[in-house]
């Protein structure tokens, strides 16, 4: 009944890169011992602007890069809130998730005096990956990105002072380690990547951007963060396992079990119960970076 | 440079919150010199070395190292001027590696990986240099807390630091480990550096130390050669008068029989077992002090007997067997606690009202509303009866010292008359006339015909208060020495391994 064929592979890599993205990008935020919920409003940001610096200029890679920095500036955002104003980090997650979707409707319909969608814009051109086809560049730098940041978080100086700062930040200021700008560069790279995930929603798939487009996504990508116990390699395999059901459940609509049509929106909902289950059973189990959420060595002297 | 002092700190002033840390503090040693800083909890010694550090800036007042005048903003400065801290709470990332922790935020790379060979060959040799060995490869969570204290060494030696400043280093050791911290102190000492010793216990400063200054209230009282001092003199200066004698008298009639029985009594741990098969008899009116290194199994103990913790094996309180109780029915039961953090122990933010019923608030109730008039009068009844220096009884309990803070801790746990009290360090960090009273409280307790657990890493205390003395290792109990048979070397020895 199912085939698992290249078609299958491939709709998974799609559906998993902005996954890999924004998972990657939570990992570099929370090993620095900021929690990031934001990932979903850094994403919707990158896919509005990602469309907008594509619409401008009509060079999707101007978009790209001002889709990153949408992203980042979301990082900024929320670094500043986090580590200079004490804000918990729950509550500026919370609030960048419904500004961001309000500033993107917002500009959406004062930009373009349009509800719903953008209009149509050039999307990012495909590259050849060898061994995997005809690929979005966004995918191989998801790819590539799982690979690198292994030695990064734990065979450079720089990876050291990341996860030290998110493992016991008052043992890492009497180092002599600059805690709080550890921090801002973490989530700052970290939005990056979120804001990089959102760009590969609107122009590596539809070329357009629609309202709320992120869908849920940033969640899910957090999700896998935890899955994947805060490891570059664990985050993108938990990325891959939701995106392969993703995939499935598009193959599977419209089947029957036993003479029986599955409902539709049952399918839709099967990535995500998955991830329930996956989080109720590997959770608990999960090593968090012990001060996931403690500011109290960024506290001013 | 040997005859520039190593740290000059002239008229330091330093305020939290408008109350003074240090006040107009004087403060000089040299190099080849080491430096003990004595004074009670609270009269600024550890703010002192803060300020050294660069964990805090002082309002006001000059620092020099090396006789030239510095700024110190964070611990960036300091260790970029030699100066290396050992905190009373090590600064350590427990999921990390000793090298790792020793290396980190002074890395060296190549070609931008962490050069962890060569850090490792420079760590290796300094640890040879002063007789510091330690598994580098450990994860620090696994390692003894002696080792960790030798990471915590490292890592400032790593740092090439020429002043080296230790919080209170031996109270987390066996006297024995004490004396080999003592032996490579004075090895760096010797070799020309300066270290800097906050200590309380004055037989060391004076036995190792080659000058002391002593804080009281913030400010320095004086500061002096050990030669020509001695131990009396030197607690009178802390402490500001005579203090009467610290050995209390213990209770000396113990009965018969067990009030508590404890057999078998395992916990498991993150690794094999963190308790294993302990067993014991508490007798009416006996203090059973537990000796041990932090980290032996006296936590888990503590929290296997209050119901805390999971645990196989029986435990008896008064001929009823409790293992299967919960907390409240084991408290029920005439059992009382005193956790070793009272963090545990107290709501800060709530009222002495409020924490004066924590635990006994079904009592207070009626129809599921609490009777504040009775409330009041318990709170009263706990401030008055252990004399707690409080505004009143709806004052914060954050607004509380430590000792008055412990004195209710006491207070409410004793107020149910209990047949056995667990004590958990009851006096760690208290002033010594806090200390004074927390003991005659406890000894109280056995002339009223109670048991007493006694937990603490302090061995003066055990050895001071305790009938029996239980010492632990590794989980286990390594031995139960009568008072008379409890030398400090045997339990110490004992406390590292040795068997009984």
């Amino acid at each position: 009944m199912i085939h698992f064929d290249a078609e299958l592979l491939n709709s998974t890599l799609r559906l998993a890169t902005p996954l890999i993205l924004a998972a990657l990008g939570g990992v570099l935020c929370e090993r620095s011992g900021v929690v990031n919920i934001a990932l979903e409003g850094m994403m919707l940001a990158g896919a509005f602007f990602g469309m907008l610096g594509s619409y401008w200029t009509g060079n999707p890679w101007v978009g790209m890069l001002l889709g990153a920095a949408a992203g980042g500036a979301f990082g900024l955002v929320h670094a500043f809130l986090t580590q200079r104003m004490k804000l918990n980090h729950i509550v500026s997650g919370v609030a960048l998730n419904i500004f961001a979707l309000g500033l993107t409707t917002y500009l959406l319909r004062k930009l373009f005096m349009h509800a719903g969608g953008s209009p149509p814009v050039n999307g990012l051109p495909m590259w050849n990956l060898p061994g995997l086809g005809e690929q979005n560049p966004l995918t191989e730098l998801a790819l590539a990105g799982t690979l690198l940041m292994t030695p990064f978080l734990w065979r450079t100086p720089q990876g050291l002072r990341l996860r030290a700062v998110g493992e016991n930040p008052e043992a890492a200021l009497a180092a002599g380690i600059r805690v709080g700008r550890v921090r801002f560069a973490a989530v700052i790279a970290g939005g990056l990547l979120g804001g990089l995930s959102g760009v590969y929603l609107s122009l590596g798939q539809l070329n357009m951007f629609a309202e709320g487009m992120s869908g849920g996504r940033g969640f899910i990508a957090l999700a896998a963060v935890i899955f994947g116990r805060w490891t570059p390699l664990g985050a993108a395999g938990a990325a891959l396992f939701f995106g392969f059901f993703d995939a499935l459940q598009m193959r599977l609509q419209g089947q029957t079990v036993g003479g029986v049509v599955i409902p539709s929106e049952f399918m839709l909902m099967l990535p995500y119960l998955l991830t329930i289950v996956a989080l109720a059973g590997f959770a608990g189990k999960a090593v968090a970076p012990a001060a996931l959420g403690n500011d109290e060595a960024t506290a001013s002297n | 440079m040997e005859n520039t002092p190593a740290v000059e700190m002239i008229g330091i002033t330093k305020r939290f919150s408008g109350v003074a840390a240090n006040e107009g503090v004087d403060f000089t040693a040299s190099w080849g010199e080491l430096h003990a800083l004595i004074g009670e909890n609270g009269a600024g010694k550890s703010t002192l070395m803060n300020l050294l550090y660069g964990l805090h800036i002082p309002d006001s007042g000059e620092i020099k190292v090396g006789g030239d005048s510095v700024r110190i903003a964070d611990p960036r400065d300091a260790i970029a001027l030699g100066i290396g801290m050992v905190h009373q709470h090590f600064m350590l990332i427990p999921a990390f590696t000793a090298l790792e922790n020793i290396v980190l935020g002074a890395e060296t790379a190549k070609l931008g990986l962490t050069d962890f060979r060569a850090a490792e060959a420079k760590v290796l040799a300094t640890g040879e240099r002063f007789g510091l060995r330690v598994d580098l490869h450990k994860k620090v969570a696994d390692l003894s807390v002696s080792a960790q204290q030798k990471v915590e060494i490292l890592k400032a030696l790593y740092r090439d630091a020429r002043i080296l400043i230790l919080d209170e280093p031996t109270s987390v050791l066996a006297p024995q480990e004490a004396e080999s911290l003592f032996e490579m102190l004075r090895r760096m000492v010797a070799e020309g550096m300066c270290v800097i010793l906050i200590s309380h216990k004055l037989n060391d400063v004076i036995s190792y130390a080659d000058r002391v200054t002593v804080l009281r209230r913030g400010r320095v009282v004086a500061s002096l050669e050990t030669g020509q001092t001695c131990p009396e003199e030197l607690t009178r200066m802390m402490v500001g008068e005579d203090v009467p004698t610290a050995e209390p008298q213990k209770a000396s009639v113990v009965g018969e029989g067990a009030v508590l029985k404890v057999r078998d009594l395992s916990v498991r741990g993150r690794s094999g077992r963190a308790l294993d098969s302990v067993s014991f008899d508490i007798r009416p009116g006996e203090v059973l002090g537990v000796a041990g290194v932090d980290g032996n199994g006296q936590r888990e103990l503590a929290e296997a007997l209050v119901g805390l913790t999971r645990s196989t094996g029986t435990i008896t309180l008064g001929g009823v067997d409790i293992s299967g109780m919960s907390v409240r029915g084991r408290l029920e039961q005439g059992m009382a606690y005193v956790p070793e953090d009272r963090r545990f122990a107290l709501a800060p933010d709530f009222s002495i009202l409020d924490n004066s019923i924590l635990g006994f608030h079904r009592g207070f109730a009626y129809h599921g509303i609490l009777d504040l008039d009775e409330m009041v009068e318990r709170a009263d009844e706990l401030i008055g009866r252990n004399d707690i220096r409080a505004s009143g009884p709806g004052a914060p309990v954050k607004s509380l010292s430590g000792g008055n803070r412990q004195k209710l801790v006491l207070g409410r746990a004793l107020i149910g008359e209990p047949t056995i009290l667990i004590a958990c360090q009851p006096t760690m960090g208290l002033d010594v006339h806090a200390t004074a009273e927390i003991h005659r409280r406890l000894l109280a307790e056995c002339t009223r015909g109670a048991g007493v657990l006694l937990i603490s890493y302090d061995l003066d205390e055990i050895l001071a208060l305790s009938h029996r003395v239980l010492v632990m290792y590794q989980g286990r109990v390594a031995g139960v020495l009568t008072r008379e048979e409890a030398s400090r070397e045997k339990v110490g020895a004992m406390m590292l391994g040795a068997k009984a």
